[in-house]
Order: C-alpha cells, then structure tokens, then sequence
C-alpha cells in the first residue's frame, strides 16, 4: 500500500486505463485519467458518449467487471488501493463509502420488490440493523428526498411511481449508508426539465448537508454549470480540459470544449439561429487517430496536432490544464485557423459555415 | 390552457394545416378513459414551423400522430388544404398521407434492420413514384445526397452500418422523397449528442428552406424547439397552455407553467443564479382524472377558486401572442378581457 493519501482528498486517482478487448484489438474506453476530488466537492464530467465518462465512474467503483475488461492505474481512497482489489473487500465499500445513482430509474429499481425492501436490504446488510429500525430509517430517507406520504411510500412497487420519484429513491437508496462518496450517472438524462431541476437540486443540498463529494457525470454542460464546482471534459478516453467550472465557461481552452458549449441551442439566441455543429462524429476507440484525437474534427488542426500528442498542461492557473497545440485564444490557434482555412480544410470551412456540416468528413483530402 | 378556445387561430386562407378542438381519448377499460389530448386547436402557415413543448405525458406525440390520423382522434377537426382528414374515406387519406410525412425519435428502431438503406427510402416510391427502378434510385440518390449521405456508399449498406445521427438523415430522406408539404417531426433529435443534434436541426433548416416545407417540431427541449420554431405551443396534459411567436414566448412568457418551464431549463453558463430550492416530488395529475377548471391549477403557485371552477380560455395579449390563465403573467390586450 502506498502513503495514505492527504485527509482532504476523498478520491486521488492517476492515470486510470479501463481497456475493452474485442476481436478487432483493445477498446481504450478510459486511457490515462488522472484528477482529485476533495471531500465535499463536485467534479462534473462532461463528454459525449463514447468519451468513456461512464467507463471512468463504473472503473473508480470497481463495476466495469467485464471478464473483457482490464483496469490499470491507481485509484486512491482513504489510502486504500482500489485497482485489483477482489470484489469480496470491493463490496464492504460499495454503499458504505462508494454509491451510485445510475441513468435509468425505471430499470435500476427490481419492479417485482416492494420499494421500501430494496431501499433498506442494504442498510440491513451493511449496518447489521433489525427489521423495525430498517423500516423507520428507510421512512425517514425517503422523506429526506422530498417524497411525499412517505409512510405508505415506503409500501409501494416501482410501477406506482412516476419516473422522477423512482429516481429520488435511487437516490435515497445510494445515500442510506451515508457514502463519502457520490457517483451520478446521468441522473436526469431519462427525466422531463422540470423533474431535472428538482432532482440536481436535491443531490446539490445533500451533497451540501452530508459533506459528500460527488461525480457527476453528464453530457449537458447545462446541468453542471453553476452545480459542480470542477468540470473535466473527457474526449476518447481521456481527459481534455479540466477548470473550475467559471474558469472553464470565461475562458475554455480546448477546442473541443468550445465546440460542445458553441453546438448547444441557448434560448438567449433568436429563433433560427445557425448552430455550430462539430464536423465527423468520435474516433473509433480501437485505433484512435495519431496524435490529438480531436484533431480529425478539430478547425486549429495543424500537421504538428496529426503527429503530436499534446499534453495536459496548466494555464494561468495551476488549476486549469488542457491538452492543445493551438489552445483557443492564443495567437498560435487563430494563426491556424486562418491557414487552415486558406487551404480549404473542410472542419475550418465548417467552422467558418462556409459548409454544411456532416459526420462524414472527406478522407482524401490532403493538405 | 390548460384551457381550450379558437382566439388564437388564424383566417384559414392563411393556413396550411389548422387543427380545430382536437380530441384524442384512450378507453383502458372498466369505463375509464385516458383524456390524451382535450380540445386542442392550433395552426400552421405554409413554410413555419411550429413547435409543441411540454413534459412527457402532455399530448404531444399524440398531437402530432393524430394529424396523421394515427390513430383517427375521437372528435375535432384535422384541416389540409381545407380539407378534413378526419372525414375523409380510407383509401383517400392513403393517398392525402403522401402530403405529410413523419420522423421519429428513435432513428435506429425506425429503420427496418433487414433492408438495406436504398431500399429503405425507395419504400415509398414503390407505392406512389415513378415504376422504373432508375428512375426510382435518380430520386433516393438525390435525397441522400440532400440530407449528406454519400448515396453511392449507402445505398447497399443496413441501417446497423450507420451512426445513430447517420440513421436520422437516412429517416428524413425517406421523409422526403415523395415531396411531402408538412413533415411531422416527433422528437427527431432527442435521441441524439449534441454536436449531432446541431447538426439535424442546421439539416431541417436547410432543406426547409430548399423544399419549401411547414414542419410540426415535437420536443420536450424548450432550447431546441426555440432554435427551429417561428411558432411554440405550449401543451400540459392534454391542453394547451399558452400559443406565441418564438422569440416572444422566451422573453415574456405568460403562462405561470411556461414559466415554470423555463426557469428549469438548465443553462449552460454558471455565473446565471439558480434556484436551488427543494420542493417535494409534484405528480403529474393523472390524464384518466384531470383536475377540474385549469389542469395546471395542482401545481400551479397563483391558482385559486376560479382556477378550479371555470376553465381559462385562450386570451389574446398581442397579434401573435394568446394565453389560457386567469392570472396571466403579462396583461392582456384590454379589448379581449372584455370579451372573456
């Protein structure tokens, strides 16, 4: 075991590798994430799917136990190792120290078990208490997640339930044993607005009242500006860009942050207004493109981004690192982007809607 | 409006499509009936677009479907080109339904795994279009190339062969090949990442514009239903909440749940304030057993007596811009008030 990790760190994890083997080579769904997570904190992960952002939170856990898959790196909790450990110690955290709420309410909860049992097999099992207590303290989480009648609540099956009070037990269910720390995947995706709202702003006030930190992974930038209080982008496996959430919005660096924010349609903008869409579409994570693997799709795209990959590197502040050649707003990327778009690159011609955008960008293009 | 009334609907010399007190109710046994969608009455101009917005549950897919007569809706009136699909035979709405196309929310599931992309989108020609096969595949390489599908390269590969962005444009070709005027578009991009999603709708732009198309843009996203939207409905449980021009809607909603909608909405820019507040777990009321008066009065904070007595209907606050409230959030227009 390595030196225990400082208090404040909940998690320290280093260049974490989940790799997927399949006929055609290995799939490096998460290829060298490195980040720490102080206690009470919320790190947002923000990527599109494919990035491997919920490979990342299932491999911290200890979940991606594919007998496919194989996990490297160091995952850092209270001083304990959590790569390679066996299940049978993995479990006594799971719960206890480590919950998940997942994307799905309406699959994560069994629809043939009364949702008060499910809510409290854990805590019968972990904390060792009687079946009387079980019921007040389930009783009393679901209250905690402002669900009503909670009595009677506690009686009902799954598919009495609307979709965002499922989700609230899931909830429920990933606080009973007072986990240190939280993993959210997705937890509001399969929600209506309205329900979302509600549901971030309640894994917000127990994060807050419990002092947890939290993983929350997403592919709304929406939903974790102004709720988390870092952003790591994941691009193909590995991390991009990570700030604190208003360094990232004031001055994102990567060029791939500034497309994912560019390609959302804001209600600020009149109707009809033109969106950025990203040319191409993610690498193929079997052979990922040499170099920077945004470069195919990326408008900076200079040769030095096909041969190099760049590094994470930090900005002004220590606290925000990305991984560019060209990082948006230096004078090196407009220098690229006007050459690039000089010699008819199509993702710059894109970019500059001189073209309509479309996932297939023309391979035989040469420079 | 959660209200009904016609004040919002325009001369129908204007319109292309003009849905009247739309009913569509679901019987699911023991006498008890799901009130899908209650008098809902709504126009379109040839070439707009209108968007319908509300939570799940609230009708909207069943709008949508129902002007397709899919299926026929228990009463109301569903006008073409002044002529009332709701009435007519069978065989002639086969033949009014080449007019008006649809696109789906799962672009995967709605392209059959077993045939390949070029006979998929020369399905519908195989019933209307031209008989000769070449003459068939001129127009399909024509559309996939309209929506950017290399059509040499698609057209013996299967829908499994394509992303899922890849399968939406392959949707849409098959939308467009016999030259539809109104497209019914049910969540087309709700499936989809967003850099793909900007991509769909920047497509839909384009190519309304190129066909001259009136598309109906279903979705539950009020960010992506502004963007494409020269109109927005709003819908709660089967009624209509609030009707305006899109830019209007944002800036001044009237409607207490329009309101509530967009102040949910998440926004991705974190210096805007958000209210963190926890409310307890609000249900949708159930569409077998609406509330009385203003479906929305059970979640609504300025509803009151007259809420659950008298149905609000739709009130006119300025040309483009009618609202179904008793308490609306911007005034209305004097002359209207005195009508109601």
């Amino acid at each position: 075991m390595t030196a225990p990790a400082v208090a404040e760190h909940a998690l320290v994890v280093e260049d974490l590798r989940t790799h997927f083997t399949v006929p055609a080579g290995d799939v490096k769904a998460v290829d060298g994430v490195s980040f720490t997570l102080d206690r009470g904190k919320t790190l947002g992960v923000v990527g599109e799917s494919g990035s491997g952002k919920t490979v990342l939170a299932r491999s911290i856990m200890g979940l991606s136990i594919a007998s496919n898959s194989t996990t490297t790196g160091s995952v850092l909790y209270e001083g304990k190792e959590l790569v390679g450990m066996a299940p049978k110690e993995m479990k006594h955290l799971w719960g206890t120290d480590m919950a998940m709420v997942f994307q799905d309410p309406m699959t994560s909860l069994n629809p043939v078990v009364k949702v008060g049992r499910q809510l409290t097999e854990h805590v019968r099992a972990h904390l060792g208490v009687s079946k009387g207590d079980a019921r007040s303290l389930g009783v009393e989480l679901l209250r905690t997640v402002h669900i009503p009648e909670a009595e009677e609540r506690f009686d009902v099956y799954p598919h009495e339930m609307s979709g965002g009070m499922r989700q609230r037990v899931c909830i429920a269910m990933a606080l009973a044993c007072g986990p240190e720390v939280l993993f959210a995947d997705e937890p509001t995706t399969a929600l209506d607005v309205t329900v979302q709202h509600q549901i971030l702003n309640l894994l917000n006030t127990q994060q807050r009242d419990r002092n947890m930190a939290m993983i929350l992974v997403t592919h709304d930038l929406g939903v974790v500006a102004g709720r988390a209080d870092e952003i790591a982008v994941m691009y193909a496996g590995k991390i991009v860009e990570k700030a604190p959430a208003t360094t990232l919005f004031n001055e994102m660096h990567h060029p791939y942050t500034q497309a994912l924010l560019w390609s959302i349609p804001k209600t600020s903008q009149p109707k009809h207004t033109r969106l950025s869409a990203i040319a191409g579409r993610p690498p193929d994570l079997v052979n990922p493109p040499s170099g920077c693997s945004f470069s195919p799709r990326c408008p900076y795209a200079r040769p030095i981004c096909h041969q190099e990959e760049p590094v994470l590197t930090a900005g002004v502040g220590d606290d925000h690192i990305y991984a560019c050649h060209h990082p948006v707003g230096s004078p090196g990327a407009q220098e690229a982007f006007d050459k690039n778009l000089e010699e008819g690159l199509p993702q710059t011609l894109i970019a500059a809607g001189r073209i309509r955008a479309t996932e297939d960008i023309p391979t035989d293009w040469k420079r | 409006m959660a209200g009904s009334g016609r004040a919002h609907l325009r001369p129908s010399d204007e319109t292309l499509l003009r849905v009247e007190d739309l009913v569509v109710e679901f019987p699911v046994g023991g006498g008890r009936v799901v009130h899908a969608v209650s008098g809902i009455s709504f126009d379109v101009a040839k070439g707009e677009t209108i968007g319908l917005v509300g939570e799940s549950g609230c009708g909207k897919s069943t709008t949508g479907r129902a002007i397709l007569q899919l299926p026929k809706p228990t009463s109301g009136a569903v006008n073409l080109n002044d002529q009332d699909l709701t009435s007519v035979g069978a065989e002639k709405m086969r033949a009014l339904r080449t007019d008006v196309q649809m696109i789906f929310q799962d672009p995967i599931s709605s392209l059959n795994p077993r045939r390949a992309v070029g006979e998929i989108v020369a399905e519908p020609l195989h019933v209307w279009g031209p008989a000769e096969k070449d003459a068939q595949w001129e127009k399909v390489a024509k559309m996939l190339d309209a929506v950017g599908i290399d059509p040499d390269v698609a057209r013996y590969k299967f829908p499994h062969e394509f992303s899922g962005g890849q399968c939406q444009r392959i949707s849409i070709a098959r939308a467009l090949v016999l030259e539809p005027e109104l497209i019914i578009c049910d969540e087309p991009v709700s499936a989809l990442d967003v850099s793909v999603q900007a991509q769909i709708l920047n497509l839909l732009e384009d190519l309304k514009v190129e066909y001259g198309l009136t598309l109906v843009f279903i979705a539950h996203d009020l960010a992506v239903v502004k963007n494409i939207s020269d109109r927005v409905a709003v819908m709660y449980l089967g009624k209509m909440c609030e009707i305006s021009e899109s830019d209007e809607l944002y800036a001044q909603p009237a409607h207490p749940y329009t309101r509530l909608l967009l102040e949910s909405l998440p926004v991705p820019d974190p210096k805007i304030k958000l209210d963190t507040s926890v409310s307890d777990a609000a249900e949708l009321p159930s569409p077998i057993n609406p509330p009385s008066g203003c479906r929305f009065r059970t979640r609504c904070p300025s509803a009151d007596k007259i809420c659950a007595d008298i149905e609000p209907i739709m009130r006119r606050i300025n040309d483009d811009h009618y609202v179904a409230c008793h308490y609306p959030l911007v005034p209305l227009e004097e002359m209207s008030v005195g009508l109601s």
